[in-house]
Order: structure tokens, then sequence, then C-alpha cells
């Protein structure tokens, strides 16, 4: 065992990478959640997510605490956010469009602020070796997790249990689900909207930050492949609950590790249709599961996808 | 019927038809005219504003944007051909758009519409080149028009939502267009870049008559004012801005939506296709990665400026276009970064749809309200 495993590196390989890749899915799928929860829907998270990864690499690299970086992604993020909800609040802005808006803008100004951090090297997050009882160096770099996982993972039950027992989940619920109910009960929707979104976006901004600061952990024009995007697909797939991002998220962690894992031991033929398994997975679970004749199970009554 | 009400709200605005009353008609075009231009307007300024911020000046910013794009005759013709595709794709978003539907999967249609007319070009080598140029052009706009209407399909019979669905697909479209490029269609005489095999230079198409830009531009001018002609002036087109306007009431009156919700994203994949067709076959000669550019989400953009209005998207494209001409020159004459066009699209699409919330409200637009 001098760590070619065969097949079974395969599967390590995709578990790895689960655990791996998988944050920023978890960390965008989480912010939009709680996002459509509110009742709208955040299409720009991919501009959110860049300018997150960008942001939090510059500072991380000017100020040498990759922490201070994380907290700016996700500050940039909820600035965007907040110009989500803006332009959305005026009447009969669609929320799609502005999305599509923003993911242009958004990956427009990380690129144009991110000339400057393609080539140097700012200090990374550390990692959390759960690996270290193996001697098998597979193993070990499998089972290598990063921190921003477990933050993510509390994430998810916090907002579970916050959306179910606070007074502020039942109110973004309310927004979400009836936005007369909560106008009669003299909340603002737009107010309500604009804090989810800008919490979500924060989220979404933290998930950028991992790219840039942990893995890939460098900072180029090409970092994101569109898990930004994917957040809404997840979303719809994990029903608006957050418990389920959490699967979602390995799931298609794992997904998107199948390609590399596959060349890895020789599989090269379709390595492009590998590539393309979270995409075609999230599209055969909505063509499975959303039907013309009722809404989906478990979504927001206000949002404009699923009506 | 839980689809039976589309909140696609800038789609819809834009599809409803034009108020009956006579006096109301010029004050609804100006307004149309007006309020983009601006947004635009606004646009240029925050983007001044920026640019100011990070300490160049503005207005040689503005003076290269026109000099690059709009100056000399050269730089039109660059601005032309970077517009020729775009006025394709933007059809891509305003023909669905007509119907009610955000599609933004024109990449998709465009990358595939390529590698078919690619695949038929070589095909039909040795035919007349009419006959090849045709063959292609019926390859690339059917492939891209199947591409799209599958969207239109899955949200009209399974209530998958178009624009996520459009989105995955373009995905999955260019995993699909690098595993035949780079595999079984793979022209083996590339090596450094994986290409299809050529079409061959006897195939390709040419220039329009007395312009330096290729027919690409001409099928989009073409396309665009047949497609203003059908949206504005035919029943289908009529019934098809109906459906956009209010699903339930198009059932009511017992119009086919699903078939005019078919045909649209047809029609818009087809025409994404084409311009996929276009760039094989009077720039590349051949399809390789060069075609993933991002025309598909520029035209997007395009669309949304238009108002999904297909005599619109022309003008529109045009200055993209000029825009993304002049970033060349942004960047060689103040070490600006290739990305700041980016920047000024991306305000420029945040004004125009913040701009739709003052249509109907601005009282010089309005007839009965001056008394």
């Amino acid at each position: 065992m001098d760590g070619s495993l065969g097949w079974w590196g395969v599967a390590l390989a995709v578990l790895g990478g689960a655990l791996r890749v998988s944050t920023p899915f978890l960390f965008v799928s989480l912010g939009e959640c709680l996002t459509e929860k509110s009742g709208r829907i955040n299409l720009g998270l991919e501009g959110v997510l860049v300018m997150g990864a960008m942001g939090g690499y510059a500072v991380s690299l000017h100020t040498g605490s990759p922490w201070l970086g994380v907290l700016a992604a996700g500050l940039l993020g909820l600035l965007l956010g907040v110009l989500h909800a803006l332009v959305c609040n005026l009447p009969r802005v669609n929320d799609i469009a502005v999305g599509i808006g923003l993911m242009l803008f958004g990956t427009g100004l990380a690129f144009f602020f991110g000339k400057p951090y393609v080539q140097p090297q700012a200090p990374l997050l550390p990692a959390i070796p759960l690996g270290a009882w193996s001697d098998l160096p597979p193993v070990q770099s499998a089972l290598q997790i990063n921190v921003l996982l477990p933050l993510g993972l509390m994430l998810a039950v916090v907002m579970h249990w916050a959306l179910r027992n606070t007074r502020w989940g039942l109110v973004v619920r309310m927004a979400g689900d009836g936005a007369d109910a909560a106008r009669a009960m003299g909340y603002s929707v737009p107010r309500v909207r604009l804090a989810a979104t800008a919490a979500g976006s924060f989220f979404a901004g933290v998930g950028g930050a991992f790219l840039s600061l942990y893995y890939p952990g460098s900072w180029n024009e090409g970092l994101s492949s569109g898990q930004g995007l994917m957040a809404v697909a997840l979303v719809i797939f994990a029903r608006w609950r957050p418990l389920a991002c959490v699967w979602a998220a390995l799931l298609f962690g794992g997904a998107a590790a199948l390609g590399p894992a596959l060349q890895s031991v020789g599989v090269t033929s379709g390595y492009y249709l590998f590539n393309a398994a979270p995409y075609a997975l999230t599209l055969a679970i909505m063509v499975a599961t959303c039907s013309t004749r009722r809404t989906l199970a478990g979504a927001p009554g206000e949002l404009s996808v699923t009506r | 019927m839980t689809i039976a009400t589309p909140v696609t709200v800038s789609a819809a605005a834009a599809a409803a038809p034009t108020p009956p009353d006579a006096g109301g008609s010029w004050r609804a075009t100006s307004e149309a005219i007006a309020l983009p231009l601006a947004a635009l307007a606004l646009a240029l300024l925050l983007f001044g504003v920026f640019i100011a911020a990070i300490g160049k000046d503005p207005f040689e910013v503005f003076r290269l944007i026109y000099k690059g794009g709009f100056s000399t005759a050269f730089a039109w013709q660059n601005t032309l051909q970077r517009a020729a595709p775009l006025v394709l794709t933007a059809l891509c978003v305003a023909l669905p758009a007509q119907a009610g539907l955000i599609v933004i999967g024109g990449e998709g249609a465009l990358v595939l519409g390529a590698l078919a007319a690619a695949f038929v070009g070589q095909l039909l080598d040795g035919l007349s080149p009419l006959v090849v140029q045709m063959g292609m052009a019926l390859a690339g706009s059917v492939t891209g028009g199947l591409w799209i209407t599958g969207c239109g399909a899955l949200r009209q019979f399974r209530g998958v939502n178009e624009t996520i669905s459009s989105l995955l697909l373009t995905y999955i479209a260019i995993a699909l267009f690098n595993h035949f490029v780079e595999g079984p269609l793979r022209d083996p005489a590339s090596l450094n870049k994986p290409s299809t095999l050529p079409i061959g230079e006897h195939n390709m198409v040419g220039a329009l008559p007395g312009l330096d830009v290729h027919w690409g531009l001409g099928y989009g001018i073409v396309f665009c004012i047949l497609a203003f002609v059908v949206v504005r002036a035919t029943t289908h087109g009529f019934a098809l801005r109906v459906v956009g306007g209010n699903v339930r009431a198009a059932r009511l009156v017992g119009l086919p939506v699903n078939r005019l919700v078919l045909a649209a994203c047809f029609l818009g994949g087809a025409a994404a296709g084409l311009a996929g067709m276009a760039e094989v076959a009077a720039v590349h000669g051949t399809a390789n990665a060069s075609l993933i550019a991002g025309y598909g989400y520029a035209g997007i953009l395009v669309a949304f400026i238009a108002r999904h209005n297909p005599l619109a998207i022309v003008p529109v494209a045009i200055l993209l276009g000029g825009i993304n001409a002049s970033g060349g020159m942004l960047q060689r004459r103040m070490e600006l970064p290739d990305a700041t066009v980016l920047v000024l699209q991306g305000i420029a699409f945040m004004t125009i749809l913040a701009s739709e919330a003052w249509y109907g409200r601005l009282r010089i637009f309005q007839a009965g309200e001056r008394a």
C-alpha cells in the first residue's frame, strides 16, 4: 500500500472531495436559503462569491490574517446583498434579472480590483487533520478538513433552529410565505427581505473566501466554477431546509470531485462529461421533483421561481 | 395552474401591448426611449465617479471608449464585429421574454450551434459553398433552437423554472462542446488548441457588401426585423404577448400557450445557434474554445437594456460592442484592467433594471394627468 488504492482511491477521493469542495456550496446554499425564505431569490450570489474570494484574499494578504480576510469577504458580500435588495425593493423590478446584473457587477468589480493579487501568496486558513490516525497519505489528505466546514455545519444547525424557534425566524418566514400577513402584523416586508438578503450574501461571501483562502487557495479569475449559480438549484434540492443544505452540499462536492478522481485512475475519456455531472444532477433532480400542478413542497409562497 | 402567474415583470412590461388611445402611443414610445437613455446616462455618471474614485481621469476614459469604439472606420469595424453575435444572443433572451420567460442560456445554444455548424460544414465539404453555408446555418439554428426549446418544454410540462434550467443546460452544453472538440471531433492537426476539422477557406461566409464586417451582423439585423414584425404585427405575435402578459387570460381565450412558448423558445435558440454558426463560418473557420467568449451572457444585458424590443437590440448591441472594443485601448493607454468594461456593464445593468420602477410614474409621459 504505497498510496495507490485503485478503485478504493476513487471512492476515497470522492469522499475527500466532498469534504473539501462542499464548503463553498454549503455557505452559498445556506445564504440563498435564508434569502429565499424571505420570499426573494438572489441569482447574483455568483458575483458575491467571486467578490468575497477576491476581497478575502486581498485583506488576508495585506493584514496577514486570513480570518480578517474571511470577515472582509463576508462584509463585501453583505454590501452587494444590500445593493441587490435595494434595487429589488423598487416597485416592479424583477429579482431574477437583478440577480443576473449583480452577477455581472460583482465579478466585474472583483476582476477589476483583483488584478494585483493574482501573483502574491496570501496567508491561508489552517486545516484540521482529521485523518491523522491513519498512516495512509491518501486517507490523511482526504480527511483533512478546513476550519470553515465546522463553522458552516454550525451555521446550518443555528439557522435551522432560529428559523423555527425565534421571532426573527418567524418574521422571515412570514415575509416569504405571506407578505400580506407580515404587513398586517406591522412588519416592513422590504426591510425584512433586505436583512435576509444582506445576511445571506454575507454567508456567500464567506464561501468565496474559502475558495481563495483554502482550496484551491489562490486568487485568479477562473476561481469559481459556478458554485454561486448552483446555490439556487441546491436550495431547491434541499427543499428550503438548512439541514438538508448540508447533504446537498456534500453531494455536490462529491459530484464535482468525481471527474478528477476518475482521471487519477486512468479514466480520461469523457472527462468533460464528468465535469458536467453536478449540473446534470441538479437538472435531473429538478425535473424529477418539479411539477406544473403544484408548487414544490416546502417552497416559500412568495417566491417567484416556484410560482 | 401554479405557473399561471409569471411575475416576470420586466419581461411582461416590455411585452405589454401599447395603450390603445392615440395620444398615449407616442408618449409611451418616448418613455420607452427616454428612460433607458436616462438610466444609461446615470450608469455613465456612476462609472465616472468610480473611475475618479480610483484616481483616474473619467473624461479621458470616456474619450478613449469613444475613440476605441466609434471614431475611425477601423474602430467601427471592430465594434460591429463584436456586436454581431450579441444581436443574435440578445434575441435568445428577448423572444422568450415576449412569452414571459427569462431564458439566460444563450451561451449554451451558441456553442452547440457552432459545433453542429462546424460538423455539418466539413461533412458537406465538396458541395457548392452556398449549399454548405446553408447547411451550416440550418444545423446551427436547429441545434440551438432545440436546446432552448428544451428549457421551454421543461417549464411547460414539468414546471421547472426556465431561468435555472437554461443556466444549467449552458454548463452541460459547454461540457458537451469540450468533449466533442477535444474528443471525437478533434482535428488531429490541431495540437495546441483543440479544434474540429476546418470547414475550409472556400466555404467561409464573406463580408457584408461595402463593409468589412462579416455576414453574422446581417443575419442578426434581418432576424431582428423579422422578429419585430412577427411580434408586433401578426396575430401570432399578439398571442405570444398575451401569454407573456397574462397566462391565465391566454388559456381562457383558448390560445395554444404551450405551442406559443415553445415556438418563442425555438426561435430564440435558433438565433443564438445562428450566432454560433456565424462565428464558425465567418470568423474562426472551425469550432474551438474561442467560441466560449461570454457572448450569451452579454446578450442578456443587451436584451434587458433594449427592454426585449427586437428593433432596439441592434443599436444597443452596437453600443455594447463598441464599449467592449475599447477595452483593449483602456488597458494600454490608462493601465486599467480589462475588467473595466465589465464594471461599466454591471453598473449599466443595475441602473437599467432600477429604471423599470419609473415607467408610468413620470408626469410628462402620462397622457391624462396634465390637466
